[in-house]
């Protein structure tokens, strides 16, 4: 397939940059995207649909402060439905952006470079949407402030032994570590849009965002080490972040829950279905605006490659769950296990097998991992699989535990998928703002990377 | 009224750059301004100097590594719960909170940093007068002598940017 090159010992490699893409082409395609503003119809589109769903979250959130979680199909034994489960989805989607823009630096891993901004953004979007849930699920989300250590007149603490107090300061160090590091990449590239802005007030605006940047090259210098830095500490925090996820759960004494698999399977699950969200958006995007020559079939094979390793992971993760069950001869373990299989929830579980596990065998074909479309709608399954592998883990641990006198089933009504299809809106509307205002691709990365690789073929 | 900043050379390559550097520093020149569209290491290591913000981001982490435990310390203590005679000073339940403030304290106070050292946010700098800067943040590199060198910015000065420069013009604040 690669043959190496003459007189080099490293195999070639197809380009990560098209070869017909200069540093004038880098400026000018990226920054046309806010600055000029192709294809409005997409755009308009993308930004209504995603509107119309945010007025869908408006309306379920603002009759949840009406009326309280009782709307929703919460109940007991099920105290956590939707609101976890798509806790755990949307941030588990977070993951993705994070582990592309620190982790693949660190292994410089080149090809992260041009997508690690429109990543690193949907970061941002997807914990926005992951935040508001277990908020949302306070109850009185007036008091959310009585998670957070402060000198109250109760003379109270959080519980700093409990994994839901862990996770208060994992999502809120995650999501603000998250949008600085995302600042500081932006910085240079707002200086950029600075420059090119056609506009006085465009020209304004930017110039504000960049804060004066002017690439001084002892500015840089603090620039690199500082992110080099941030890549280095988002690394082990974006492991902590979904291991206290998994905490959450594997702390409590649940039948189904109470597994050391926990912490590192949610992370291998969190940066599957990142990867799939991320293959979601990129496929369409880069055909819309014209990106082909910067995010290239290699990359969606590269990013194929990833999930289908995470979802080995990820089948890792659901034979040790079922062969401890098996393992420990608890009967509650079993019957979890059981219960999972032919219990009333079984057609998700079989379908979430289906999308996590059978599904991206497909992408053993090299063909099938450069068609977009199949890996379109892979990513597609894969999404939905992991919905359903959340869904499974919270419900039907709760719904049969240790007392049949306790049983009980779950639904959602149509207040929680209201909830759940209107962040999609929050989702879609910040993400199709930041197309248009923002650099989708990171123009000095992408210019470093391409004097370098013309460095290389001197 | 106008003065004189100094006197700026643009540049197409990185490489021309490195060689104008290099005769600055051999004709003593200090008070010099470099300017590229990205970072570039060999450029950066013909600058004297070097950056201290890895430590300022430590010493911050271990600050807020050590601020999050005492917090947890002391909420045990001051609303001591006990479990069945278990410890107050419940260690391995400290971590994750201790581990995410350190990596928060570390991060802001980085950033914070950043813009100590890059005595940024500034809007206005006198090179940004200069309509060719534009494509410093694009496609061109820039090196400024200012005028406050100790060998001044003058014709001498102008003579040395020139060879590989596509331009060499008077910058002014």
């Amino acid at each position: 397939m690669s043959t190496p090159a003459a007189g080099s010992l490293e195999p070639r490699r197809e380009p990560i940059i098209a070869p017909d893409e200069t540093i004038a082409t880098i400026n000018e395609k990226i920054s046309r995207i806010p600055l000029q503003r192709p294809n409005p119809r997409f755009w308009w589109i993308g930004f209504g649909v995603g509107f119309l769903l945010l007025m869908v979250l408006m309306m379920a959130v603002g009759w949840l402060f009406i009326r309280g979680v009782g709307i929703w199909g919460v109940n007991i034994p099920v105290a956590w439905g939707f609101a976890i489960v798509n806790f755990v989805w949307w941030i588990g989607i977070g993951h993705a952006g994070t582990f592309i823009s620190a982790i693949l630096l660190l292994l410089h891993q080149t090809w992260r470079t041009s997508i690690n901004r429109f990543t690193e953004a949907m970061t941002l979007f997807a914990v926005a949407c992951a935040g508001l849930f277990p908020l949302l699920h306070l109850g009185r989300p007036q008091y959310f402030y009585w998670l957070l250590p402060y000198p109250d007149t109760m003379g109270l603490w959080p519980q700093f032994r409990s994994p839901l107090v862990w996770d208060v300061f994992a999502v809120s160090t995650y999501a603000t570590v998250s949008l600085l590091f995302w600042y500081v990449g932006l910085l240079p590239d707002l200086a950029t849009l600075r420059d090119r802005a056609p506009t006085l007030a465009k020209r304004r605006l930017y110039g504000v965002l960049a804060m004066g940047w002017r690439g001084d090259a002892r500015h840089w210098r603090h620039y690199e080490k500082l992110y080099l830095l941030l890549a280095g500490l988002a690394t082990p925090l974006v492991l902590s972040v979904h291991s206290i996820v998994g905490m959450d759960f594997a702390v409590a004494q649940l039948p189904g829950w109470h597994s050391a698999i926990f912490p590192p399977y949610f992370v291998a699950g969190a940066i599957y279905s990142g990867f799939a969200m991320v293959l979601t958006l990129v496929i369409p995007l880069r055909a819309v605006y014209g990106l082909k020559g910067f995010i290239t079939d290699r990359h969606l094979e590269l990013m194929a490659k990833v999930l289908m390793a995470t979802g080995w992971m990820v089948a890792y993760g659901y034979f040790s769950e079922f062969f401890t069950a098996w393992y420990s001869n608890d009967i509650y373990e079993r019957y979890v296990a059981t219960n999972r299989m032919v219990g009333p929830y079984a057609p998700a579980f079989w379908a979430l097998i289906v999308c996590n596990i059978l599904s991206p065998q497909i992408l053993w074909s090299r063909r099938m991992r450069r068609n977009s479309l199949v890996l379109f709608a892979v990513a597609i399954v894969v999404n939905t699989g992991m919905w359903l592998e959340r869904y499974v883990i919270v419900i039907t641990s709760l719904h049969r535990d240790f007392l049949p006198s306790s049983w009980g089933m779950y639904h959602g009504t149509i207040w929680d998928w209201a909830t759940y299809l209107g962040t999609f809106g929050l989702f879609l509307s910040l993400l199709f703002l930041f197309l248009r205002f923002l650099p989708a691709i990171a123009m000095s990365e992408m210019r470093n990377l391409r004097l370098q690789t013309e460095g290389g073929a001197k | 009224m106008k003065r004189l900043h100094g006197t700026m050379g643009m540049y197409a390559s990185p490489a021309a750059v490195k060689a104008v550097l290099l005769k600055l520093q051999d004709s003593g020149y200090t008070h010099y301004e470099v300017y590229s569209p990205f970072p570039d290491e060999e450029i950066d290591e013909l600058l004297p100097g070097k950056t201290r913000i890895n430590w300022v981001v430590l010493i911050a982490g271990l600050c807020g590594g050590a601020g999050a435990y005492f917090l947890q310390w002391y909420a045990a203590r001051d609303y001591a719960i006990n479990v069945g005679g278990r410890p107050i000073h419940s260690w391995p339940a400290f971590i994750p909170v201790t581990f995410e403030l350190t990596v928060l304290t570390a991060a802001i106070v980085g950033v914070c940093a950043l813009f100590w050292f890059t005595r940024l946010p500034r809007l206005d700098y006198p090179t940004f007068h200069d309509p060719r800067f534009l494509r410093a943040s694009q496609d061109r590199f820039f090196v400024c002598v200012r005028a406050d060198d100790p060998r001044g910015s003058t014709e001498q000065t102008r003579q040395l940017l020139q060879p590989d420069a596509e331009s060499v013009e008077e910058v002014y604040t």
